[in-house]
């Protein structure tokens, strides 16, 4: 017999994680991005209640600007599995013309970070699952997997619980919730190994093949439908592609690549230069700027 | 990559891969934390650490270039604790305030860091990261060699069962690389580790800025020959002992998702479980056999150590959250009175008799703490007299359980042996603790050489009894205080009792009438009834109107000094007349009441009261919250009774 190896103990760790949540919180939900990680989140909690399906809803916060292929994932998904499936957008935000292009940072503040409060307290939900690692950015390296949020959705980074072996406080007063992070502790490279080993689905936006393109900024932004405003100097371009972190399209950039398969992904992963969050658009406000979000209720 | 080759990863063609991820699969994980005092410079360590390891990705280098510029402490240069300093708060104070998580993989390991604060007030942060780490760096400054933090660190690190110590002794670079300062810092740990059974202990001396002994052997100490930390990182041995050990698992969450499923969800926590294996259910002791066993691939024959499993059990018994399945051959103790060490991690001090929720394993009880046997002064070792403990305090005290648990020494195991401690009012997790051993009456020499008496009743309940005689006019709002005091300590689990005036009329003096010597006798009676709950150890809250100073006088003579607290609750007639709840003053007024007290009968307010209540200025709220008070100075409550006295 083999000792575990450390995918197994991550695996068994965030199994644990949603068990604890589901037996201490009244009304969990789980976030569900449509993304790698979601989806990895989606597949540990499909196995931590079996033969039970996970006894959760999913949560999608619609932006309205999401690719189409991740709605189409989306809604496959939840069909496939037979789960409740809730899609939030914030409506007053999508009715003031709020769009990707004219509200510059305002836009994922009032469409992502006040929408998924509006859900969270719309529905009750006393505990969030997310996707966040620590090893995605400097202040996620601080946060508690249970991380408490004040009834306002507000973290305090210096008034965080201590968490210590793998005992959680999931206590809490009416109207405060937690924010819960089953995959803590796994880093990039054990998210692909993990979706390769155990065939999970995901969105086939992170497989590179021809997609039209324009570029803005240095990026290579996706036209993914009609509505993205297009100069007369705009010169739409027919690339191999594929992303590395999805969100809203207008804001996500591609990532020029011939990668069609895992392997091929895992293989340029290993071989960048640039991390993860380089692609978002949001991240760019100067280095403090995913704490701030954090503070505010971002996830 | 900046540095050059990440891992081996770069380069790679794709059928290459496949051979990458078997090998990266294969590697062994390394828990470990750093700690030092503030700068130290520990963030500089791992900042280097991920930097040698090639975990910096351009942007990020870039960002790092960019701030060293800005915010950087070396004139310009690199900095390298800004690659892992991340709050904003912090970089502007230059300091680590919080525990903070950082991966890093290497040809041979992979690597978990928790990066733990060196200020003495952030002690809690430190011991959130030894809880789950197997090695701790110590980092110590070779200006400044063994300080009162590194003996604290080196304390909480054995306390909390880490048994790989790696001293770094960092800033040779600032001595002059000298062989005499390193091995005088290396003499001066190795007899304060000694004191405290730390034995697997590396020396190394290193300058996290520099480069120095980190990831490549330094020129500039020749005199040293042992190995470089990435190097020592990489191969020391860690053996898991969890999974030779008896099966355990605390049971998380019961799966039913039809009649024909019932199973038992955990994780677990130690030794290998088969299908037909003997399983006894803890704490009630029943026992079955294992019908199958589910992991996270589904139907399986065993499940081990580590992993998160659902098993079936051959019959219907009763087994929901909280219990233990164990080896039924080998199962763990059940107790509900411990000696425990507590490290205390909140503002508010942990206070002798107080009660707490208690998280272990997956099981949540009250505990109150028995009488602290000591305080432990980290920097000399020394046992010290204490009756609370306060924030980074580390004492040795009884605890005393609502129901009974199965447990296992934290130096056995740390899934059974530790625990946190919640406050029941805010839920903060505000202390943290390990189980030493369970405590019999037969093993406390304390309490077994008392006799059965009011202090001895009083220590198991922890709680001072007393008499809270409330007097005061009929309608002044005695009763209702008095009920609002006894929910608080209620509500705090003290033993309490109240006995109001109209109720006991109802009973034991019902033969009473109004005249003034059966007024004398009612009180009389109710005095001696509640010297009786004073002995058995209650604290007794007596609602009376008791008119006369006299018989309030005789029930104080009955009880010891300081244990009658008489609690005035001042209504003015005209009030309490007008509030006239019962409509009794109404009544007495039409003469349809005889010695009404107030109205035909006098009223002797009390002279000097220990607590006086004006109730025109206080809500009945403020006024119990007022008597709480009170009861906490009296070192009545929330202050524990010491035995010694």
């Amino acid at each position: 017999m083999s000792a575990l190896d450390y995918l197994q103990r991550l695996e068994a760790e965030s199994i644990h994680i949603f068990r604890e949540v589901v037996a201490e919180c009244e009304k969990p939900v789980m976030l569900y991005s449509v993304g790698k990680d979601s989806s990895v989140m989606l597949h540990l909690a499909r196995k931590a209640f079996a033969p039970a399906q996970p006894p959760f809803p999913l949560l999608q916060i619609a932006s309205g600007w999401d690719f189409r292929e991740m709605l189409e994932f989306r809604d496959a998904t939840a069909k496939k599995y037979d789960l409740e499936l809730l899609v939030y957008t914030n409506e007053e935000g999508e009715r003031a013309g709020v769009k990707p292009w004219t509200h510059g940072a305002a836009y994922s503040d009032i469409m992502l970070t006040q929408a998924l409060r509006q859900a969270l307290d719309q529905y009750g939900f006393d505990a969030a699952f997310g996707g966040g690692r620590r090893d995605e950015e400097k202040s996620r390296a601080k946060e508690r997997i249970f991380s408490f949020r004040s009834a306002q959705h507000r973290w305090d980074p210096k008034n965080q619980r201590p968490e210590l072996w793998s005992l959680y406080n999931a206590r809490k007063n009416r109207g405060e919730s937690i924010r819960v992070f089953p995959l803590s502790n796994w880093t990039e490279l054990d998210v692909w190994q993990y979706i390769h080993l155990q065939q999970v689905p995901i969105v086939p936006l992170y497989l590179a093949k021809p997609r039209p393109v324009v570029r803005r900024d240095g990026r290579l932004i996706m036209v993914d439908d009609e509505r993205l405003p297009l100069a007369a100097s705009d010169r739409v371009e027919t690339l191999s592609v594929r992303f590395r972190t999805l969100g809203c399209y207008p804001l996500t950039g591609a990532t020029l690549s011939t990668a069609d398969d895992l392997p091929a992904v895992i293989g340029e992963m290993l071989a960048t230069k640039t991390s993860e969050r380089e692609g978002r658009g949001v991240d760019k406000d100067g280095a403090a700027s995913m704490e701030k979000r954090k503070q505010e209720g971002y996830f | 990559m900046v540095g050059g080759k990440r891992s081996g990863g770069a380069g790679l063609v794709a059928g290459d891969i496949e051979e990458y991820l078997r090998r990266h699969k294969a590697k062994s994980l390394l828990r470990f934390i750093t700690c030092g005092s503030v700068d130290d410079g520990k963030s500089s360590l791992i900042g280097r650490l991920l930097y040698e390891s090639k975990m910096i990705f351009e942007d990020q280098f870039a960002a790092l270039r960019d701030d060293s510029k800005k915010v950087g402490t070396r004139g310009g240069e690199l900095d390298f604790a800004l690659l892992v300093d991340g709050l904003a708060a912090e970089r502007e104070q230059g300091i680590t305030i919080d525990v903070a998580y950082r991966f890093f993989t290497t040809e041979k390991r992979k690597f978990i860091v928790a990066d733990t604060p060196g200020h003495e007030q952030y002690t809690r942060n430190m011991v959130t990261g030894a809880s789950t780490a197997d090695l701790a760096v110590i980092l110590i400054d070779a200006r400044k060699g063994v300080l009162t933090q590194t003996r604290r660190h080196s304390y909480l690190a054995a306390l909390l069962g880490i048994r790989h110590i790696v001293v770094a002794v960092n800033k040779m670079d600032l001595v002059g690389y000298s062989q005499e300062v390193f091995d005088t810092i290396e003499r001066d740990y190795r007899d304060f580790a000694h004191q405290i059974k730390l034995e697997a202990i590396t020396c190394i001396p290193v300058s996290a800025v520099v480069g120095d002994n980190i990831t490549s052997r330094s020129t500039l100490t020749p005199w040293y020959s042992g190995p470089q930390l990435l190097e020592h990182l990489e191969s020391v041995a860690v053996p898991d002992l969890a999974e030779g050990a008896a099966f355990r698992m605390p049971v998380q969450w019961v799966n039913r998702p039809n009649a024909e499923f019932r199973g038992f969800a955990g994780l677990i926590a130690s030794g290998v479980v088969r299908r037909g294996d003997a399983l006894r259910v803890l704490p009630s002791g029943r026992t079955s056999t294992v019908a199958r066993v589910l992991n996270s691939e589904g139907e399986a024959l065993l499940g081990r150590a580590g992993e998160s499993v659902t098993l079936t059990l051959a019959d219907e018994i009763d087994v929901s959250r909280g219990d233990v399945l164990a080896a039924a051959d080998a199962p763990p103790a059940v107790a509900n009175q411990f000696e425990a060490t507590i490290v205390w991690m909140h503002d508010e001090p942990l206070l002798q008799g107080r009660a707490y929720l208690l998280k272990l394993g997956t099981k949540t009880v009250i505990a109150t703490v028995a009488p602290i046997k000591y305080r432990v002064n980290v920097n000399t070792m020394e046992h010290l007299a204490a009756k609370k403990l306060d924030l980074n305090d580390i004492g040795v005290c009884g605890l005393e359980l609502s129901t009974a648990i199965a447990f296992e020494p934290y130096s056995d195991s740390r899934v059974l042996g530790g625990f946190i401690l919640i406050d029941r009012l805010t839920n903060n997790t505000v202390g943290a603790g390990l189980l030493h051993f369970a405590l019999r009456r037969s093993q406390n020499v304390h309490w077994q050489a008392l006799d059965v008496n009011k202090r001895a009743r009083a220590l198991l309940s922890h709680q001072k009894p007393c008499i809270l005689w409330f007097t005061g006019l009929s309608g002044a709002g005695k009763s209702t205080i008095a009920n609002l005091v006894e929910k608080q300590l209620h509500a705090d689990g003290r033993h309490t009792y109240l006995l109001d005036g109209d109720n006991v009329r109802h009973g034991l003096n019902k033969d009473l009438g109004f005249t003034d010597e059966a007024r004398v006798e009612n009180i009389r009676r109710v005095a001696e009834v509640a010297r009786l709950m004073v002995d058995s150890g209650l604290i007794v809250m007596v609602s009376f109107i008791s008119p006369f100073r006299s018989e309030r006088r005789m029930a104080r003579a009955l009880v010891e000094a300081g244990e009658f607290i008489e609690v005035f609750v001042d209504t003015p007639l005209a009030q309490a007349e007008a509030r006239d709840v019962k409509g009794l003053y109404k009544k007495a007024r039409r003469g349809e009441l005889k010695n009404f007290t107030g109205i035909d009968s006098p009223y002797e307010a009390p002279e000097d009261p220990e607590i006086r209540l004006d109730t025109t200025r206080l809500t009945s709220e403020a006024a119990a919250s007022r008597v709480i008070a009170y009861l906490r100075e009296a070192d009545i409550i929330d202050v524990g009774y010491d035995p010694g006295i």
